[in-house]
């Protein structure tokens, strides 16, 4: 301390200086854990749901009801996820809500990133009109045309058939469009003129240069359009009414409503089985996917 | 027409033609499914509203009879905007700040951040019927975690979705376990702020409130309104929840509008006055989104220029 203070250098003292620093840092210090403590609190905040279901899924009947909750169970009870699925036929329903989904995610991407490319890409009279009633289409709730889509699908004679949870997604949907075209936008024109001079059409401009470049967005809106059928729930309650036909959702629901004195054991071992495509895909997904959930968030 | 073409040589005559021709044909499978599953349906559902529907008869004009029986004649209408505007008072404020802290927190160049921003995220993805059976179990009021965890306090614990009072309060609470997607939006929009504006704010010997108020909240205020306006129309289409979880109950207490509307188009088969109730969430809607559109120059900062004609 006093060899510091007599070698001081006079115009910048350095004691003063550190330990300025050394409070600075000091608060940081504490701000950082601070956030770290309540960010780590939080986290366990949403995994103790998580933790829940699982454990009850794995518990042995009589133990589902005891107070004080048994976290660990003292036997695992395994048998839960054959019960379930036998109850209720639940590999039926989850080959339902797979063939949908596959189509739906065909159908989505294939459409949209046309559409995309047209608003992203291409110049013609109209388009920013077109492009406004685009956006606004976003913030039009569901309810409106509920009843209407109904009656048209029951003229068609579609009613009880996949057809409604299908075919709709082959004609572009605003949000994935919106998406698909802020990231087409991010890609270089140039690209557009080389392809031009190399006497590329506009489908070739879209199919050999935009869509090649574009495999992350077109990624995030298969990933949406997944994680949106497999969950969807009031179309399928809607639509389908033969048991046969009920995708996974409807079928969860239709487990409860017929069992008196819910067992809640096997009821969390399915709802463990239909999670586990979603959570699956993002984990392998979520890199790309997060970053596009944000471009679209973003850019609103 | 010469000097037309000599100033924008790519847009001559028949070359712009052929691209607006192209333009239209690959916007045609939106152009047509607007028609069909939006404008088409959005016109037939007007028409509808004005008739008596219940799908076997035919359609009966009646005039305006669903909007007057639907404002003066049906208390479940009001107790349906009631219960959904009192869940959207509490949920939206509530999971927009605490979102915007959670990023805030976040942005704190937290170490394992990547690990964090999935765990928040995982909730989001998978909402729906499972969600909406785990939550019933959550809340269950003899074997729930949450009335055990009450009890190990020494707290006797609501009845939950069994309460008329409760009902909506755990609602609120099921929707701050989502709070991870406006929370990477957030996070994505601060990361976004540059450094320079903070170490001119420092020079200026701003402190880390005044950092916040100045500089922080003015460059995210875009972002907080567009996750208002997207969050204050999803409370008003909530259904998968309100219709595994209560089926409305108790006593109405969860009878959401867009259950409320459910309902009576396919449990009633009244088409045209749940016709009626779509116009009418419609325009409320419309009336909120508005309302924080003409709030939004008073506390949303657009860089470069006022933020007419943005969203």
């Amino acid at each position: 301390m006093t060899i510091t203070s007599t070698t001081a250098h006079p115009t910048a003292p350095p004691g003063i200086t550190n330990a300025l620093l050394a409070r600075k840092s000091f608060r940081r210090h504490l701000q950082l854990t601070l956030a770290t403590i309540i960010i780590v609190v939080g986290a366990a905040g949403v995994l103790v749901p998580f933790a829940w279901m699982l454990s009850t899924s794995v518990k042995p009947d009589g133990e589902v009801f005891l107070v004080p909750v048994h976290w660990i169970p003292q036997r695992l009870q395994l048998s839960n996820f054959a019960t379930a699925t036998a109850t209720i036929p639940f590999w039926r329903y989850a080959a339902n809500s797979v063939y949908i989904t596959v189509l739906v995610v065909i159908g989505s991407v294939l459409s949209s990133s046309l559409v995309a490319f047209a608003f992203a890409r291409l110049r013609a009279r109209g388009r920013d009109m077109l492009f406004i009633i685009l956006l606004s289409t976003l913030m039009l709730p569901g309810e409106v045309t509920l009843v209407s889509t109904y009656l048209i699908f029951k003229y068609l004679g579609w009613l009880d058939t996949f057809n409604p949870l299908i075919v709709p997604h082959y004609f572009g949907s605003a949000f994935y469009i919106f998406l698909l075209r802020q990231f087409y936008l991010t890609l270089p024109h140039e690209l557009d003129d080389a392809a031009k001079i190399d006497g590329c059409g506009y489908f070739g401009i879209y199919s050999r240069i935009v869509l090649p470049l574009s495999k992350p967005a077109l990624a995030t809106v298969a990933i949406f359009s997944f994680f949106n059928s497999w969950n969807a729930f009031q179309g399928p309650l809607i639509y389908l009414n033969t048991m046969e036909k009920y995708t996974i959702p409807v079928g969860l629901n239709f487990f409860i409503d017929t069992q008196n004195g819910t067992p809640w054991n096997q009821l969390m071992a399915a709802s463990v089985l239909a999670m586990i495509p979603c959570v699956v895909v993002f984990f392998f997904a979520q890199r790309t996917f997060i970053q596009g959930a944000v471009l679209t968030g973003l850019k609103g | 027409m010469i000097t037309t073409r000599s100033i924008r040589p790519r847009r001559t005559g028949s070359l712009a033609r052929r691209e607006e021709i192209a333009f239209y044909l690959f916007a045609s499978p939106w152009l047509i499914g607007f028609l069909i599953w939006t404008a088409g349906p959005m016109i037939a559902s007007l028409v509808l509203s004005l008739a008596h529907y219940d799908v076997i008869t035919p359609p009966q004009f009646t005039g305006l009879d669903n909007y007057i029986k639907m404002l003066t004649n049906d208390p479940l209408v009001w107790q349906s905007l009631k219960v959904t505007i009192f869940y959207a008072l509490g949920s939206v404020p509530l999971g927009l700040v605490s979102a915007l802290i959670l990023a805030l927190l976040m942005n704190q160049q937290v170490r394992g951040i990547a690990v964090f921003r999935t765990i928040y995220y995982i909730p989001a993805i998978i909402s729906g019927v499972p969600v909406a059976l785990l939550w019933m179990w959550i809340f269950n009021p003899d074997f729930g975690i949450i009335n055990n965890a009450l009890a190990a306090l020494g707290v006797v614990g609501p009845q939950w979705l069994f309460s008329e009072t409760w009902v909506i309060p755990s609602f609120i609470i099921m929707s701050l376990w989502t709070i991870g997607g406006p929370m990477i939006i957030y996070l994505a929009g601060l990361q976004g702020i540059p450094q320079h504006l903070y170490e001119a704010a420092e020079i200026d010997g701003a402190g880390p409130w005044a950092k916040f108020v100045n500089v922080t909240l003015p460059m995210i205020s875009p972002i907080i309104f567009f996750n208002a306006v997207m969050s204050v129309i999803a409370s008003f289409q909530i259904f998968t929840p309100a219709y595994v979880m209560t089926r409305g109950g108790p006593a109405n207490a969860s009878l959401f509008v867009g259950l409320y509307l459910y309902e009576n188009a396919f449990q009633y088969f009244q088409m045209g006055y749940a016709s009626a109730l779509a116009w009418l969430v419609f325009l409320i809607i419309l009336l909120l989104t508005l309302l924080v559109i003409r709030s939004s120059p008073y506390w949303v900062y657009y860089e470069g220029g006022s933020g007419e004609g943005r969203l």
